[in-house]
């Protein structure tokens, strides 16, 4: 080989080097949780077995514990129902709220903008106590209410966010054009802009419920019966019996609850990055 | 159109804010919320506690460690992930797992991972006899090494983040410019560090500010992994308020170390729209 | 200062496809600026990046100084390059953007502030040294990208349509800048671009690149008088050349070759009755938008342009006598379009 050839190989091999080593260590918890699920107990709990490979033959009993004695099933139903109508409120708010900014023209447009991005920097763990007196005084305290009063609370500033830059990306002639025949502003913002921005829309439907999914602060303080629990709260908390952890079957549930939204979230990442990076990359 | 979001972000995050400073100057209790203007007194009590010092310690110690850590692994990381190979779409997948998953579901996934019986790193370590058998390490049940194995999941959690972050400040940099540089005669490093990184500046500062708050505020996962143990070795701002003002119901001290996040939170938000402006401006 | 030379220069991008650059045979002279010219997608600034060493050739042999560089990264082979954008590092100041390929090849620093005025200098930019890249204009931009390539005093000299940035008032003011820069150094300078019109201001000699394959190597006089083949003949000069297929030639003669019958003395021309259709009056010359009246290219379209100098006065819907001398005719073979012999012919 030539000396180039040599050379060439260096960057290459350090380059798999280090995507595997990363890999490795990002992805083998979930490896390590795929194989818990399907490990007998005595296997599981065997100090000295191999941790990596089925010493005994892999058994379903995590899963039908899982599935039928725990509330799992009902708090994935919760969760479902909450993740559905916090999406509709958030779209209520947010398509229109965007809209009105993205062509809100001048300096207060831009203002409106920045204030915006700055509430969705007050995270919940400032928020939580004043919102549990709130939502007792309310008297959704205990209920899957509560959280679909709450959460729109960062859905809402982020979707915003992600539709002013995607509205902004259309340009003003379209609707100019619209309203020359003869539609009035707010027909052609429902008649042209919303059916061409599905894909936005689609997006921000995706983000609101994993993000729905993986709230853990305010499920937690605000609900504690566990037939009312989220997914993301119920797993850790209550598939416990006293100081015993089954970790059999909490980890065929993080693997279960985890690989969808991993599926949905990483189709449509790009446009994720870029409402994160709005701004920061030309 | 932009009045109902912003009603609803008044009401459900402008309220609580204020609900929040008002109750720092209470006295209020789960069992007892009126509000009793006390002054300064919450303040003065939980700034000599040692719990509160050691959380406020912690919260800056977790942070800024988490923070260099996983700059410097993203990088590498986005380096190798730039250019196209086969399969790079489910390596992708792989590595934003940590990032997509609930993060309740990860914290409890690396609880049984840090386990101090069961734990597969231990079995291992043992296996390339680094350890002794029933020597084992308690990675949660020791102070340092809870503190390790606290920075190491957010760093888990957040190394997918930004490498994606960075990939795609890596990607906007046209691609003529390391061209000349190595025609100019730069070498890999060189371009490396005196072209690509100081062009990716803006990116790598939106990547390190959102880890900053991220971790920072982030109270899931100490609450699953220790609880803030052992010995409030592992507390952090946002636990220790929730533990204080939930679980031990005194709405006021919490709400006063809550507080205490928002220094922080201004200095971040001034940096980001510096970045942002600067970034207009170029 | 040397030769650049390729051998049989093949680039395929993906196996079964055609090249982008087919078995490509250049050899520049000493210090000659020499232009590669073709429309998008002829493979120019592939040939171009494959000198330069940023993309490997699938066969065939670079020379650089007589020596073979095909295994040498591009920082080995002494050239320098202008790319199309500039490729102004953008967080460095004019004078760190220069001074870069002294740092990157070890140059000593106390002769770093010498070099840089030296090729600030030549530029005239010296002025502009603490400036960054996004506070200057287009026109100093490439100033400065030219003296980061020179301060490294390279033996050639690689521009990638550095002009095509500009805006057109631009373009001429900064070619003429490149021209005289060329002078002053004398470096071998290999120039990729698709405007014909700089290629023949700018270039000693021209590659005319069509599908990856060269056409015709040439001074811009021998490739716009004696074009090679059809497709010379038609993309240098503009309007392009008129061409009537016969059966087994093709005719071709230039729009400022058809002029009014009187104005060509002597017996040795062909004459012809042009229908004006169109005119564009473009202050020093008129050009006629027609076509042929009469014979076997009836309404065959064809364009005629006449200096200031000629008679004027020719109205669309007239039909007037045009005639062309016959040393002006060009001669195609009709299966080939190579250039061929003259031959005789009628058209009525």
């Amino acid at each position: 080989m030539t000396r180039r050839d040599w050379r060439k190989l260096g960057p290459g091999a350090a380059k798999f080097a280090t995507l595997a080593t990363f890999v490795v260590l990002l992805a083998f918890p979930f490896y390590w949780m795929l194989i818990a699920t399907f490990k007998q107990n005595i296997d599981l709990y065997a100090v000295e077995n191999n941790p990596f490979k089925f010493n005994l033959p892999p058994t379903l009993d995590h899963l039908k514990l899982l599935f039928f004695e725990t509330g799992y099933v009902r708090w994935i139903g919760n969760t479902a129902l909450v993740g559905v109508i916090v999406v509709i409120i958030t779209l209520f708010l947010a398509v229109p709220a965007a809209y009105s900014l993205a062509r809100l023209t001048g300096r207060w447009g831009q203002r409106m903008g920045i204030a915006i991005f700055l509430t969705y920097l007050i995270p919940p763990t400032l928020l939580f106590i004043p919102l549990s007196r709130v939502v007792a005084v309310l008297g959704l305290q205990d209920t899957i209410w509560s959280v679909v009063l709450v959460y729109p609370s960062f859905t809402v500033p982020f979707s915003i966010w992600l539709l002013m830059g995607f509205f902004k990306s259309i340009p003003k002639e379209l609707e100019d054009a619209a309203m020359v025949d003869g539609l009035t502003r707010f027909g052609a913002f429902v008649k042209l802009v919303i059916p061409i921005s599905t894909s936005g829309i689609l997006t921000v439907v995706i983000f609101t419920f994993t993000l729905v999914t993986q709230e853990f602060v305010y499920a937690l303080t605000f609900i504690s019966p566990e037939s009312q629990q989220m997914v993301g709260v119920g797993i850790p908390i209550f598939l416990v019996r006293g100081d015993v952890y089954f970790w059999g079957s909490l980890m065929a549930a993080c693997l279960i609850t985890s690989v969808p939204i991993a599926l949905l979230y990483n189709t449509f990442l790009d446009r994720f990055i870029a409402g994160f990076t709005v701004g920061a990359v030309k | 159109m932009f009045f109902p979001a912003a009603a609803y972000i008044v009401l459900l995050i402008g309220g609580p804010l204020v609900l929040a400073v008002m109750y720092a100057f209470s006295d209020a209790r789960i069992g007892n919320p009126g509000f009793h203007y006390v002054g300064l007194e919450n303040f003065r009590s939980i700034l000599q506690s040692p719990s509160f010092r050691a959380a406020l310690r912690n919260s800056v110690v977790f942070t800024v460690v988490a923070q260099i850590i996983v700059i410097v692994c993203s990088t590498m990381l986005s380096i190798a992930l730039e250019k196209p190979f086969r399969g790079r779409k489910f390596t992708r997948f792989l590595i934003l797992l940590p990032w997509v998953a609930p993060i309740s579901l990860g914290a409890i996934g690396w609880k049984w991972i840090l386990d101090s019986i069961y734990s597969v790193i231990t079995w291992v370590l043992i296996w390339l006899h680094v350890c002794k058998p029933y020597g084992a390490p308690m990675w949660l049940g020791e102070p340092k090494l809870a503190m390790a194995s606290v920075i190491l999941v957010h760093c888990w959690r957040l190394i997918p983040f930004s490498t994606v972050i960075m990939l795609a400040g890596l990607t906007a940099i046209p691609k003529d410019i390391p061209e000349a540089a190595a025609i100019d005669g730069a070498g890999f490093w060189r371009i490396l560090f005196r072209i690509n990184i100081p062009m990716m500046a803006p990116i790598i500062s939106v990547a390190v500010l959102f880890g900053t708050i991220f971790t920072f505020t982030d109270m899931t996962v100490v609450y699953i992994l220790t609880a803030g143990g052992p010995f409030d070795s592992t507390q952090t701002l946002p636990s220790l308020a929730f533990a204080t003002g939930i679980q031990g119901s005194d709405l006021a001290a919490g709400a006063a170390m809550s507080l205490f996040l928002i220094p922080v939170l201004v200095l971040i938000a001034y940096f980001m729209l510096r970045a942002a402006h600067r970034a207009e401006v170029t | 200062m040397a030769v650049v030379e390729t051998r049989n220069l093949t680039k395929v991008f993906k196996q079964g496809d055609l090249g982008a650059v087919n078995n490509v045979n250049i050899e520049t002279r000493e210090g000659e600026f020499l232009v590669l010219l073709g429309p998008s997608g002829s493979g120019k600034t592939t040939l171009l990046r494959m000198i330069a060493g940023l993309e490997t050739p699938t066969t065939g042999e670079i020379r650089i100084g007589g020596e073979v560089v095909n295994e040498r990264s591009p920082r080995e082979r002494g050239i320098a390059m202008v790319f199309q954008s500039y490729a102004l590092y953008p967080h460095l100041s004019v004078y760190e953007n220069i001074a870069f390929p002294l740092k990157a090849q070890k140059i000593p620093k106390n002769q770093h502030k010498q070099k840089v005025e030296w090729a600030a200098g030549l530029l005239g930019i010296q002025s502009l040294l603490q400036r960054k890249p996004r506070q200057l204009s287009g026109g100093e931009r490439q100033r400065v990208a030219l003296a980061r390539a020179i301060v490294r005093e390279p033996r050639v000299f690689l521009l990638d349509e550095p002009l095509s940035n500009l805006d057109a008032k631009l373009r001429a003011s900064a070619r003429e800048e490149l021209e005289q820069f060329h002078d002053r150094i004398k470096t071998t300078t290999i120039y990729v671009t698709h405007d014909q019109v700089e290629a023949m201001a700018l270039g000693d000699r021209i590659v005319v690149l069509h599908k990856g394959e060269v056409r015709q190597i040439g001074t811009p006089e021998e490739v716009y008088d004696q074009p090679a083949d059809t497709f010379v003949a038609t993309f240098l000069g503009s309007p392009p050349m008129n061409l009537l297929e016969f059966p087994d030639i093709i005719v071709g003669f230039r729009p400022e070759s058809l002029v009014p019958e009187g104005v060509v003395p002597g017996a040795a021309q062909v004459k012809l009755r042009f229908r004006v259709n169109y005119v564009e009056y473009l202050g020093a010359e008129h050009v006629l938008y027609g076509s042929l009246e009469g014979g076997n290219f009836e309404s065959k379209e064809i364009v005629a342009r006449l200096s200031w100098t000629m008679p004027t006065g020719y109205k669309a819907g007239g039909v007037y006598d045009f005639a062309i001398a016959q040393i002006d005719l060009r001669f195609f073979d009709r299966k080939t379009e190579k250039r061929t012999q003259p031959r005789p012919f009628t058209w009525q």
